[in-house]
């Protein structure tokens, strides 16, 4: 049968060498909760499987020059729950990794998986389009960064070029009165994928709203940063009529696919319960911020 | 009866014997075994729902290095269609197409050939080089699709009213003239309903390990619900008579019914028998979701008339059930025991099977029995609402007691089904306060229960401690409750009594682990053969003293004088009797074979909470209380367990469980990632009470506990949903886009616009 090469090198440098030498045969593998699945369904057959967990880089929590935080790629959700102040500064991100698989997948999978993985679904995908954060590449002709909701491409595709790998999200530093929420929708309680995935972060001052984002996650062939529902929420004081409005843009965003997860109405529908749901989680943080 | 009381192990939680082995990984499942020269099977499945295999070429296949056999239904005997070979519950004329495609591929996932190699890559490999000719045919998946006039038919030969059909059969059951009843009736209710197939869900997939001599001797390690059952079928479909067949039980990770029939084992035997190597098979969960089970779906009709005072005078109920491609559905649970639980003067329950392009139907607790109550004990709960009555007092005014004569047949002799009301309408459960947007629902359930053919060995060892083999494999807690029934018996610890299930040379026939058979039957024959012990135990007393049999008495592991009378004697303890034994007339055993009978049918009602989020249609339960007629509960934690099994499967397929199909008529959700059971966090602590109303016709008062407990869920659930939100439900399952759809309703979702 067909050969198998393990590299797990590093230094970055060699791991793009090897990564790009492989071409379409070269897969990355940080947790490997996503690639080991498919390689075991026969879904991908790689011929070499680049490690990345023994970079320090992209295993690295650090904090930025400007108060922000710079998160490797291949940060184990587990490892980042237990971080002092990651989870202070973002809860709302932290909560939506925390969700990728079962407490046991926790240990290995990270947020740089789940979104090269290009599911519309990924759980932290929302909550990092939401949060701002920055991805940053790295490849044959060298490093290049990218807005987290520029990277997915549409299910399973990504906009990496050819050799480019994942190494890092840099998030910005937090305003007073910042945080964030991410809730999904899941017809259980855990084991599950999201039919709808929502991340919120917002800025509040004095009650009213002065900066927000909105992430939304299954409901099209990629994650979608929702500027109508964050400019909804922009300068209200999350009143009823503004999570309406809020909501009814989420909702309008929608292009969702009738699938054995959800439907098209029931996806377009819960898109906007959880955008106010999410907002009010979001803005209880914030005011304790 | 003997129902003792005071047991010192009748009733006691005792540690099971298979715990340690479980958890710490030294239990051997199917998948566990391994053999020298092992190779591994792999079998080629139809990529079609119906399609006629015109022809099937294999050379490619077996041109491929390490292949080292490759078989086709050729190489499967061949019940022709005219003739019904039965086997249990099955019919070998459909076994033989189901195991591997004769004519037609009836399903996506039939087999169509299977190969035999050095790996399991080799074979997968091979597998694809496999060249199979298809005429693609149009196919049918729903019930009204396969019923309508125009519908592809299945098969030619099989005709309902004179007409070629998907209807594989009909079965009623009648008591009275339901024309007459309803005609007496001053409120009737009827309505129809649906549910999905559900899968029985076993964690462990098909396994099978199968070496074949070159003297054809057979010896065959799988996962099954029936050692005898794998022996037989597999004789019959590989022509290999059963004596050569040594059928071994592994340890079986669930079977919920679905492992009471054969997939993989005629299989790896006829490529073990042809490579000369013993062949290893184990089944994907993709080949599980999409080959194996699941219950039916069905479609049904209730019709319940009763008086202003609450009283039934008549029922009515048409099921629909489907069966798979191949005849089968478990049409008998839903006939027989859907008003099984009602004093009902007028009944007709009329089922039909139905054919289509799906995986064979197999059984599932309670086998068609809680698709039947779902529907009945729905309409039950819209009478009493509309006779504006308790719903667990309509119950107590129409419940069926000793000497109710069942519509299908038998009248009943004492039973618990009253007490398990009354005990529903005492515990606090049914009166706590309800939270906004909560509801509550009760429901009830019938099983029959079974007894049938057990064998047991009780084997006395020489340092005095106790053997027990009996012939089913255990999946409900036997071996511990055997463990302490025979432990009361000769009043020792349980400590000193190991229980085994045998194999198929080494136990009498006993027929398969299903029906809630197992324990009823095989402590029969474990008492009777422990009696024989404690006669022959007595007799050896006697004769050291030097006194009559009859004046000894077995008490507390010892032989002692019957009476002051019978002589001053010290005891004569097992041990001491066991060394004795070369002695005073050789080793200390007995076996017994019986085609046990009495086994009495169990009922259960239960109480379901349920919180309802309204803008997301998600329905959680958040409290749960099964109360079921137990007879006597011989291990009450193993009982309890198998309550709870019940109910949380029975939510499963009430909330979330359905094969969702693709417009190609695949199975598009074959794992448990999207076949959505519930997991942990979905569940309550579920609630059990355990009413104990002894079955007068066995030594311990057992009834069968495993199979009643999933029969009432569905329309508890059901029920519960609509006192929570004024809205019934008429189709499982009862899923967030569906619930969300009937809240927000026609009216609510134009107002809302």
């Amino acid at each position: 049968m067909t050969e198998l090469r393990y590299l797990a090198p590093a230094t970055l440098d060699e791991a793009v060498k090897a990564f790009a030498s492989a071409g379409s045969a070269g897969r990355i593998l940080a947790g490997g909760t996503d690639l080991l699945v498919q390689m075991r369904s026969g879904a991908v057959k790689p011929g070499v499987i680049v490690d990345i967990k023994k970079i320090t880089e992209m295993t690295a929590i650090e904090p930025t020059a400007d108060g922000g935080f710079r998160i490797g790629a291949a940060v184990p959700g587990a490892v980042l729950a237990e971080h002092p102040h990651f989870g202070k500064a973002w809860p709302g991100l932290l909560e939506a990794i925390n969700l990728i698989g079962s407490t046991q997948v926790q240990g290995r999978a990270s947020a740089g998986g789940n979104l090269c993985n290009g599911s519309p679904a990924g759980d932290s995908v929302p909550a990092l389009v939401a949060a701002g954060a920055i991805a940053t590449l790295q490849g044959p002709n060298g490093r290049r960064e990218m807005k987290v909701e520029d990277v997915p491409a549409g299910p399973g595709r990504t906009n990496l070029l050819p050799g480019e790998i994942l190494v890092s999200f840099t998030l910005p530093p937090r305003p007073k009165g910042s945080s964030d929420a991410y809730l999904r929708m899941i017809p259980r309680t855990e084991m599950d994928i999201a039919v709808v995935g929502v991340g919120v972060n917002l800025t509040l001052k004095d009650g009213v709203c002065t900066a927000a984002r909105v992430g939304l996650g299954a409901v099209a062939p990629t994650v979608l940063l929702v500027e109508a529902a964050a400019k909804a929420l922009i300068g209200s004081k999350l009143d009823d009529a503004a999570l309406k409005a809020a909501a009814s843009a989420c909702s309008a965003a929608c292009r969702p696919i009738d699938d054995k997860r959800g439907t098209i109405v029931y996806r377009t529908r819960v898109a906007g319960v959880l955008l106010k749901r999410t907002a009010l989680i979001a803005a209880r943080r914030a005011a304790g911020n | 009866m003997n129902v003792v009381t005071n047991n010192k192990w009748i009733g006691e939680r005792t540690i099971r014997p298979d715990g340690a082995d479980k958890v710490t990984g030294r239990a051997a499942f199917a998948a566990d075994t391994n053999m020298p020269g092992m190779i591994w099977g792999k079998v080629l499945r139809s990529p079609h729902p119906h399609a006629r295999i015109k022809s099937i070429d294999t050379s490619k296949a077996e041109a491929l290095p390490g292949v080292k056999a490759v078989v086709s239904a050729r190489d499967v005997v061949d019940f022709p269609v005219d003739k019904s070979v039965m086997l249990g519950i099955q019919d070998m004329r459909w076994m033989c197409r189901n195991v591997m495609a004769r004519e037609k591929a009836l399903f996506p996932g039939h087999p169509i050939a299977a190969v035999a190699a050095t790996t399991e890559a080799i074979a997968a490999k091979a597998c694809e080089l496999i060249e199979v000719e298809y005429e693609v045919l149009p196919w049918v998946i729903e019930i009204d699709d396969a019923i309508a006039p125009d519908a592809p038919i299945l098969h030619d030969f099989m005709k309902f009213e004179g007409k070629p059909s998907n209807i594989g059969g009909r079965l009623e059951v009648k008591k009275g003239d339901v024309a007459e009843g309803f005609a007496q009736a001053e409120v009737i209710v009827e309505r129809s309903f649906t549910t999905r197939p559900v899968h029985q869900g076993y964690i462990e997939p098909h396994a099978c390990l199968v070496s074949v001599g070159a003297d054809n001797k057979t010896t065959i390690w799988s996962s099954s619900q029936g050692q005898f059952m794998v022996r037989a079928m597999t004789a019959y479909l590989t022509g290999i008579p059963q004596s050569d067949i040594r059928a071994i039980p592994a340890e079986i990770g669930g079977g919920f019914g679905g492992k009471t029939i054969v997939y993989l084992e005629p299989l790896a035997t006829l490529l073990a028998k042809k490579s000369g190597r013993p062949v290893k098979m184990v089944m994907t969960r993709e080949e599980v979701m999409r080959a194996t089970g699941p219950t039916s779906g069905s479609k049904s009709t209730v019709k319940i008339g009763a008086k202003k005072d609450g009283t039934i005078v008549a029922a009515q109920g048409t099921f629909y059930l489907q069966a798979g491609a191949l005849p089968g559905s478990p049409n008998r649970g839903a006939v027989g025991c859907s008003f099984s639980p009602y004093d009902i003067p007028h009944v007709l329950a009329v089922g039909f099977d139905v054919l289509s392009n799906r995986s064979k139907v197999a059984a599932y607790r309670a086998p068609g029995a809680p698709i039947g109550a779902y529907a009945v004990e729905c309409v039950l709960d819209e009478l009493a609402e509309a006779l504006k009555m308790d719903p667990l007092d309509l119950r107590l005014k129409n419940a069926a007691r000793q000497g109710t004569k069942a519509a299908f047949g038998p009248v009943f002799p004492r039973i618990g089904y009253v007490e398990t009301l009354q005990a529903a309408k005492s515990h606090p459960h049914y009166s706590a306060p309800l939270g906004k947007l909560q509801g509550r629902g009760v429901a009830s359930g019938f099983w029959f229960n079974a007894g049938g053919e057990s064998s047991a060995q009780v084997n006395i060892t020489e340092d005095g401690n106790v053997v027990v083999t009996t012939g089913h494999p255990d999946v409900g807690g036997s071996r511990a409750a055997i463990a302490n029934i025979c432990a009361e018996l000769l009043g020792i610890d349980y400590k000193r009594v190991s229980v085994l299930i045998g194999d198929t040379a080494t136990i009498g026939f006993s027929n398969l682990t299903g029906g809630s058979r197992v324990l009823f039957a095989s402590a029969i024959v474990v008492t009777q053969s422990t009696d024989k012990i404690i006669a022959t135990l007595k007799e050896r007393a006697a004769k050291i003293w030097d006194i009559d049999p009859e004046a000894v008495k077995w008490e507390n592991g010892a032989a002692h004088p019957a009476s002051p009378n019978a002589g001053q004697f010290e005891p004569l303890t097992l041990a001491e009797l066991a060394a004795k034994a070369p002695s005073m007339g050789g080793p200390i055993g007995a076996g017994v074979q019986l085609n046990t009978e009495g086994a009495e049918g169990g009922f259960g009602t239960h109480i379901c909470d349920v919180e309802v989020d309204p803008e997301l249609g998600i329905v959680r339960v958040i409290r749960y209380t099964a109360v079921q007629d137990v007879g006597r509960a011989i291990h009450p934690g193993y009982v309890e367990g198998q309550i709870q099994g019940g109910v949380a499967q029975g939510i499963g397929w009430a909330l979330n469980e359905e094969y969702i199909y693709n417009k190609s008529g695949k199975v598009d959700n074959p794992g448990f990632l999207d076949y959505r059971m519930p997991v942990c966090s979905d569940l309550p602590m579920l609630d059990t009470v355990m009413v104990e109303v002894p079955n007068p016709k066995h030594p311990q008062g057992v009834k069968g506990v495993g199979e009643v407990p999933l029969v009432p869920v569905m329309a508890a659930v059901a029920n519960a949903i609509h006192n929570a939100l004024g809205k019934r439900f008429y189709s499982l399952p009862m899923s967030p886009p569906v619930v969300l759809e009937v809240i927000e309703g026609p009216e609510t979702r134009q107002a809302a616009e």
